[in-house]
C-alpha cells in the first residue's frame, strides 16, 4: 500500500519529530526541555514543508520559528523562573482536557478519513498536477495590486505595532 | 575526458547502474559520497587556518608564532587537537546532561550544514537550493539556540549572563546582515547561490554595491564573534563567556566550530560579492573555479585577520548602539536606494544584456556605484557634523570649567 | 506515494495535542508553546491543501506566510505580557492571575 522510498521514509521521520516533539511539549515538567521539544517539532514541520514543495516556507519556518520565537520562549522561561518548583505541571481538570483533545481528534480524523474510505475522491490521490508555483510567484503575489499587497502592508503594520507594544510592555519602569 | 570530469557524482551513479546496481541505491551512494566530500573540506581546512591565523597575528605583533612543532610550526594545530583530546572531560554538578552534551554538536553541525549550498565550480554545488540565501540565514540563526542551551545547561550564573549577551549580539546583527544580503538577490533576481554567481559574470557585485559588502562583512564579524566584537569569549571578560564550563573535546568542538564559521562566512562573502568561481578560463576548465574561489576566500579571510589584530574591542553597549542606531538605518537606506536605482536602470534600458558581459554591465555598475558613494558621503558628513558638535560641546564645557560664567572676566 | 489525508491526519493530531496542552497546563509559557503547536498544525494543513489541490495558485502559500507573521507578533506580545505579569505578581501560574474573578 505504501511504497518505501526516500519520500515516505522522510515523511515518517518528520511525522515522528512533529508528534514526538508535540507530546514532549505538553507533558514535560522541565520547561527548557519543553522548549527544546518545541524546536524539534518545528523542525519536523519545516521538513514537511520541504516535502510539500514549499522551500521558501521551510526556510522561513526555520528562520522565524526556530531562530526567533523559540529563542524568545527560552528567554521567557529563564526570566520567569519561580522561586520554588513545587507546583504541579497540570491543573485539576487534566482528565477533561485529555477527553476534549481525544474527542476532537476522533471527530477530525473521521472528517478526514471517511470521505477517502470509498474509492475515487480528490483527497485520496496524488497532487492534482506537478507544476508548482515558484518562490518568484509568491513574491509577485505579495506585491501585486490585484493580489495580496493589502494584507502584506497590514501585516507589516501589525508587526510594527506588536514590536513597539512588546517593548513598551516589557520594559522596566525606571 | 570533459564528459567524465563534468560531474563526478553523476558519473559514479551511471557507472554503478551500468554494472547492474539498483538505480536508487546508486544514487544514494553517490549522494552520500558528495555529502562526505563537502563536509570534510571545512574540517580539513580549519586545521590549516588556525596555523595561518596564529602566524599572522604573531607577525603583526612582532613575534614569531608557532615554529617548533613541524616545519614552520605547521603541525601546531594537530598538537593542540591531541592535547584537547587527552584532557579530562568534566561535567559540572547539577548540569542538565543531555542538553549539556547537545550544545557542542549543534555548534559544529550548524556550520557544516551551510557548506551544502556553496558553489565550488560551475558544475559542482552540494545542493542547488532555489532559496540558498534563506537557507544560509536560517541555519545561521539556529546558532543562537546552541549558545542559549550551552549557557543554561552549565548551571553557572556567569555562563548564563555571557549567553544572554551573546544572544543579544547574534540576534541583533542578523538584521543588517539579511538586509545586506538582499542586494545580491535583487541584482541577480534569484536566491540561489549558483544563480548569483552566474550573474556576476559581467561585473562582481563588490563594485556595484561596495556598501553592501561592507555591511555584510561587519555584520558577519559580529555574528561569528570576531574582533572587534569578541567580548563574548575574550579572556579578560566575564570569565570567558557561555562555554566556560566546557573542557576537553567539547570545548574543542566549540573552538573548531567558531573557526569554521569564520571560514564559511569568508567563502560566502567571496561567492556573493567577489564573483565566486569566476576567473579567466573557468568555462573551459571547471576545476579552476575551485582555485579562484580559494584565492578570493583567502583574501577575505586575511581582511578579517587584519581587522582582528588592529582594532580594539567594543563594549556590549557600544556594540548594541552601533547596530541599532547605525547599521540598521544604513542598511535600510541602502536597500531603498539600490532598489530605486535598479528600477530606474531597467526603465532607462541600461540593464546588462542577456549575455551579461563586462561592457554591457558597466552603465549599471557605474550608476549603482555612484548611488553607494552618495550614501557613504552623506553618512560620513553626518558623522563629521556630530563629531564637530561633540567637540564644540566638550570645549564649551571645558572653558566653562576653567572660566566660570559668574566670575568677572579679565580681573 | 503520500496521500493528502496522511498530512491532514498528522496536522489534526498536532492540533489536538496543542489543545490538550492549552487546556491542562498551568504555566503560561507552556500554554503559549502549545498555541504555537496549534498554529503550526494550521500551517501544515494550508500548505498540504495548496500542494495537492491548487499548486499553480499562490494563495495557499501567501495565507501561510501571513499565519507566520501573526504567530510571530502574537508570541512577542504574549511573552511581553507574561514577563510583565511575572514582574508584578511574581508568578506565571495562570491560576494565580485571578483578581477579576468574582
Amino acid at each position: 500500500m505504501i511504497t518505501i522510498n526516500a519520500q515516505s521514509i522522510a515523511f515518517i521521520l518528520f511525522s515522528l519529530f512533529i508528534l514526538g516533539g508535540g507530546l514532549g511539549v505538553v507533558t514535560t515538567r522541565n520547561l527548557i526541555h519543553g522548549a527544546l521539544y518545541l524546536v524539534l517539532s518545528l523542525f519536523g514541520v519545516a521538513g514537511f514543508f520541504v516535502l510539500l514543495s514549499a522551500p521558501f516556507l521551510a526556510a522561513v519556518q526555520v528562520l522565524v520559528y526556530i531562530g526567533a520565537i523559540a529563542i524568545l520562549i527560552i528567554f521567557a522561561v529563564m526570566l520567569t523562573r519561580s522561586m520554588t518548583s513545587l507546583t504541579e505541571a497540570f491543573n485539576r481538570q487534566w482528565w477533561l482536557g485529555a477527553l476534549v483533545g481525544a474527542l476532537l481528534f476522533v471527530f477530525l480524523a473521521a472528517g478526514i478519513i471517511l470521505p477517502v474510505w470509498g474509492a475515487g475522491s480528490a483527497y485520496a490521490g496524488q497532487p492534482v498536477s506537478e507544476v508548482v508555483a515558484t518562490t518568484t510567484d509568491l513574491g509577485v503575489a505579495l506585491v501585486d495590486g490585484n493580489q495580496y499587497v493589502l494584507p502584506f502592508e497590514v501585516a507589516s503594520l501589525l508587526l510594527t505595532a506588536a514590536m513597539i507594544g512588546a517593548i513598551v510592555i516589557a520594559r522596566d519602569d525606571e | 575526458m570533459e564528459q567524465q570530469c563534468r560531474d563526478l557524482i553523476n558519473t559514479l551513479a551511471a557507472c554503478m547502474v551500468a554494472n547492474g546496481a539498483d538505480p536508487n541505491f546508486a544514487n544514494l551512494i553517490s549522494a552520500l559520497l558528495g555529502v562526505v566530500l563537502v563536509a570534510t573540506l571545512p574540517l580539513l581546512t580549519v586545521i590549516l587556518l588556525i596555523w595561518v591565523e596564529r602566524k599572522f597575528a604573531a607577525r603583526i605583533q612582532d613575534r614569531l608564532g608557532p615554529n617548533r612543532v613541524g616545519p614552520f610550526g605547521l603541525l601546531q594545530s594537530v598538537a593542540d587537537a591531541l592535547k584537547m583530546l587527552t584532557k579530562e572531560d568534566i561535567t559540572p554538578a547539577g548540569a542538565d546532561r543531555f542538553i549539556y552534551n547537545l550544545a557542542p554538536i549543534i555548534a559544529f553541525a550548524v556550520v557544516v550544514l551551510i557548506w551544502a549550498v556553496i558553489p565550488f565550480t560551475p558544475m559542482h554545488v552540494g545542493s542547488d537550493l532555489s532559496v540558498g540565501i534563506l537557507y544560509f540565514v536560517g541555519v545561521g540563526s539556529i546558532g543562537a539556540v546552541k549558545v542559549m542551551v550551552a549557557g543554561w545547561s552549565s548551571n553557572n550564573k556567569y555562563a548564563l549572563l555571557g549567553a544572554f549577551r551573546t544572544i543579544a549580539q547574534l540576534v541583533s546583527y542578523e538584521v543588517p546582515m539579511i538586509l545586506a544580503l538582499l542586494i545580491p538577490v535583487m541584482m541577480s533576481g534569484s536566491m540561489s547561490m549558483q544563480d548569483i554567481t552566474w550573474a556576476q559574470g559581467g561585473m562582481w557585485y563588490i563594485f556595484s554595491a561596495p556598501l553592501a559588502f561592507a555591511i555584510f562583512f561587519v555584520s558577519n564579524l559580529a555574528e561569528t564573534g570576531r574582533a572587534p566584537f569578541d567580548l563574548l569569549e575574550a579572556e579578560s571578560e566575564l570569565v570567558a563567556g557561555y562555554n566556560i564550563e566546557y573542557s576537553g573535546f567539547k570545548f574543542g568542538m566549540f573552538m573548531a566550530g567558531e573557526f569554521m564559521h569564520v571560514f564559511t562566512v569568508a567563502v560566502l562573502t567571496a561567492v556573493l560579492f567577489l564573483g565566486g568561481w569566476w576567473g579567466p578560463g573557468v568555462e573551459q576548465i571547471p576545476i579552476l573555479g575551485f582555485v579562484y574561489l580559494g584565492l578570493k576566500t583567502m583574501a577575505v579571510y586575511f581582511l578579517m585577520l587584519l581587522v582582528r589584530n588592529t582594532v580594539p574591542r567594543f563594549r556590549i553597549d557600544q556594540v548594541m548602539n552601533f547596530n541599532w542606531k547605525f547599521m540598521v538605518p544604513l542598511s535600510i537606506v541602502l536597500v531603498l536606494v539600490q532598489a530605486f536605482l535598479l528600477r530606474v536602470i531597467t526603465s532607462l534600458g541600461l540593464a546588462p544584456n542577456e549575455a551579461g558581459d563586462f561592457v554591457s554591465s558597466l552603465p549599471q555598475t557605474l550608476i549603482l556605484l555612484l548611488g553607494n558613494l552618495a550614501i557613504i558621503a552623506v553618512v560620513l558628513n553626518m558623522i563629521r557634523n556630530r563629531g564637530r558638535q561633540q567637540r564644540l560641546a566638550d570645549e564649551a564645557a571645558r572653558s566653562e570649567l576653567a572660566h566660570p560664567a559668574g566670575a568677572p572676566a579679565g580681573d | 506515494m503520500i496521500a493528502l489525508w496522511m498530512y491532514l491526519l498528522v496536522a489534526a493530531a498536532l492540533f489536538c495535542i496543542g489543545t490538550y496542552g492549552v487546556l491542562t497546563r498551568r504555566n503560561a509559557v507552556s500554554i503559549l508553546m502549545s498555541i504555537e503547536l496549534m498554529l503550526n498544525a494550521v500551517n501544515i494543513n494550508l500548505v498540504a491543501f495548496w500542494r495537492y489541490l491548487t499548486p499553480q495558485n499562490m494563495s495557499g502559500q501567501a495565507f501561510s506566510a501571513f499565519v507566520f507573521v501573526i504567530a510571530a507578533a502574537e508570541a512577542a506580545v504574549g511573552l511581553a505580557i507574561i514577563i510583565s505579569v511575572y514582574r508584578n505578581r511574581k508568578s506565571v501560574i495562570v491560576d494565580d492571575v485571578n483578581l477579576l474573578k468574582w
